[in-house]
């Protein structure tokens, strides 16, 4: 996730100011302007919000009356037989998921800070070359690593399934958190602050522990969202390297929806029961999930 | 060994990461490499190194031309799934850029598709493509039916030709947004005073746009591209729940997965590292790029 103008990291997207907006006189052309804005900026709200209406209204349907006729209208009989089909098919995966997401999440910011700290400020020969190779590492397709991957996990003797999970997720998201920290840190810790640690002699461990870190909040909180939320989300890794028995949800849910005749009912609770903790993450935390998306400024 | 002290604990603290994406990305690229050139065509293992052969019988002796045929299917997608989400995202930074009373309520709704997953979104897009038209109109040809625009029906990704032209737009729904977010940011970038000098100027709304804020937009839409570019590359969980693993929608990055399935690991491989090669070739220019703009302006 990349962008080269983006501002600081993490001020993602602030309301323009009000000076930037057009003071216009109420003339017709201007009064008919705007009426085709909102007309459109609300038929394009419509289009979006489309396949969620469409998730709602048919998980609360009731098998009879999933047809080709009334598709669309609101269920006649609202049920939550869907409902309690699809948690008890995802309900295992589901847990397991927590388990892989969140020390996904934690463990990958850990490593993104400390790197992101030293790349920002000790900027040893050859700094440059090694962040390149680093972020590398986040754009390529996982499929030109997959092949011996699945060798090596089982060579070097980690669990299948989640532990497996975590393990490769740690890995490949360390270019994304490296990205993040050494962007937040090259733009909001002051070199001072730094050089203050320097001249009274603390190493560069002891300022990462007791200087950068209790500062660093912001940014685990952009890091944390955005691993959670692509270890959750993740297909690729989980179907290569486990299965419905011993993997994340996302694995669960394209069984129960894959099949030949789906029962789309249940498919359609099942995909909003998956979608439902990065949602919330989203809703609750949007602002700093927004920031993951345009911290990827690979140029600060 | 002053140098060692001063750099030594910053590497120190570094190394397990380098070791690691050395061993994991580049480690493991070098060995699906060896896996590519090698005759590893079913689970019994290597008999030896066969040079380019797996490569050069993708593009020659492939059965239906099956990975010509992928490679056709991504293209399409790739140009639908480009100039779908460049539109959409530009339109919609440009419609909020203008002031809309609750901008802060669009923005968050028309960007909600980045924070769900291909494989729970694409169980809604299956049914909104429903391919059935006429009386056996599903999905969205429902919709065209009632309003009266049966032409608009379609068949969808089941459509021998164009149907990855189809499977682009569950991506274009769910990636517009992302693209907008980059676009609202470039606009929010460019300095107050450019616009009011345009003003002092006397330029119109379309020439400040035209000749002022467009122009201040290329960084974010290169950026926008290239990411979005390799993206579309890597498109497997959205076909994979769409319409699972089959002929009509394969792309490379699911041939892969299907040649694993059936233990031909060195074809696998080498279709790996051809796609490789493709994001490859997009991507390192423009980190090189961004790494040189940067020591010159930082």
């Amino acid at each position: 996730m990349t962008t080269t103008s983006a501002p600081a990291p993490l001020s993602a997207l602030p309301d323009a100011p009000l000076s930037a907006r057009p003071v216009s006189p109420n003339t017709p052309r201007v009064v008919i302007g705007r009426i085709i804005k909102y007309a459109l900026v609300l038929f394009f709200l419509l289009v979006v919000l489309m396949p969620a209406y469409v998730l709602i209204v048919t998980s609360f349907k009731s098998g009879s009356e999933i047809g080709v006729t009334g598709q669309w209208n609101l269920p006649t009989h609202w049920t939550t037989a869907s409902w309690q089909k699809a948690w008890t098919a995802l309900q295992p995966s589901f847990l397991r998921t927590f388990e892989l997401a969140i020390p996904v999440a934690v463990i990958s910011s850990v490593l993104g800070a400390a790197n992101g700290f030293v790349l920002s400020r000790w900027r040893f020969p050859g700094a440059d070359v090694v962040f390149t190779l680093i972020l590398f590492g986040m754009f390529i397709p996982y499929q030109a690593v997959m092949i011996p991957l699945r060798d090596i996990v089982t060579t070097i003797g980690i669990q299948p399934g989640i532990p497996t999970l975590v393990f490769v997720h740690c890995i490949y998201g360390i270019p994304i958190c490296t990205l993040i920290f050494r962007n937040y840190y090259a733009t909001t810790v002051p070199e001072e602050l730094v050089e203050a640690g320097r001249v009274d002699g603390a190493g560069l461990l002891r300022t990462f522990w007791s200087i950068i870190l209790p500062i660093s909040i912001p940014g685990f909180v952009v890091t944390i969202i955005w691993q959670f939320t692509s270890a959750w989300n993740d297909y690729l890794f989980a179907i290569f390297l486990s299965n419905t028995r011993n993997g994340p949800i996302t694995i669960a849910l394209n069984a129960l929806a894959g099949a030949q005749s789906p029962d789309y009912a249940a498919s359609m609770a099942g995909a909003l029961i998956t979608s439902l903790p990065t949602l919330v993450v989203y809703v609750l935390l949007g602002r700093w999930f927004i920031g993951g998306l345009m911290a990827g400024s690979v140029k600060s | 060994m002053r140098r060692l002290r001063h750099w030594g604990p910053g590497l120190l603290l570094l190394s397990p990461s380098l070791i690691l994406l050395a061993v994991f990305v580049y480690g493991l690229i070098a060995w699906t490499i060896k896996v590519s050139v090698s005759d590893e065509h079913n689970a019994r293992g290597s008999k030896g190194f066969v040079g380019l052969e797996n490569y050069t019988s993708l593009f020659t002796s492939d059965i239906n031309d099956r990975f010509v045929h992928s490679l056709k299917n991504l293209l399409i997608f790739t140009v639908v799934f480009m100039v779908g989400t460049m539109l959409l995202g530009l339109l919609w930074a440009f419609l909020l850029e203008r002031g809309v009373k609750g901008e802060g309520f669009f923005r968050t709704i028309y960007l909600f598709p980045m924070a769900v997953s291909f494989i729970a979104s694409g169980v809604v897009w299956r049914w909104l493509m429903n391919p059935g038209t006429g009386d056996d109109a599903g999905g969205i040809n429902a919709i065209f039916a009632g309003l009266h625009l049966d032409f608009l029906q379609n068949t969808w990704w089941t459509n021998p030709d164009w149907g990855m032209a189809a499977m682009a737009v569950p991506a274009i729904w769910q990636l517009s947004g992302y693209v907008m977010a980059l676009f609202l940011a470039g606009f929010r970038g460019i300095p107050q005073e450019l616009r009011e000098a345009a003003a002092v100027d006397g330029a119109s709304t379309y020439r400040l746009y035209r000749n002022v804020i467009f122009p201040q937009l290329t960084p974010v839409a290169l950026s926008a591209l290239i990411i979005v570019g390799h993206m579309s590359m890597k498109m497997f969980d959205l076909i994979m729940s769409v319409s699972g693993a089959q002929w009509l929608t394969e792309v490379p990055a699911v041939y892969v997965w299907q040649a694993l399935l059936t233990s031909d690991y060195s074809k696998a491989a080498a279709i790996s590292i051809i796609l490789l090669l493709l994001v490859a070739i997009v991507i390192v220019p423009y980190l090189v790029y961004t790494n040189r703009q940067e020591r010159s302006t930082g």
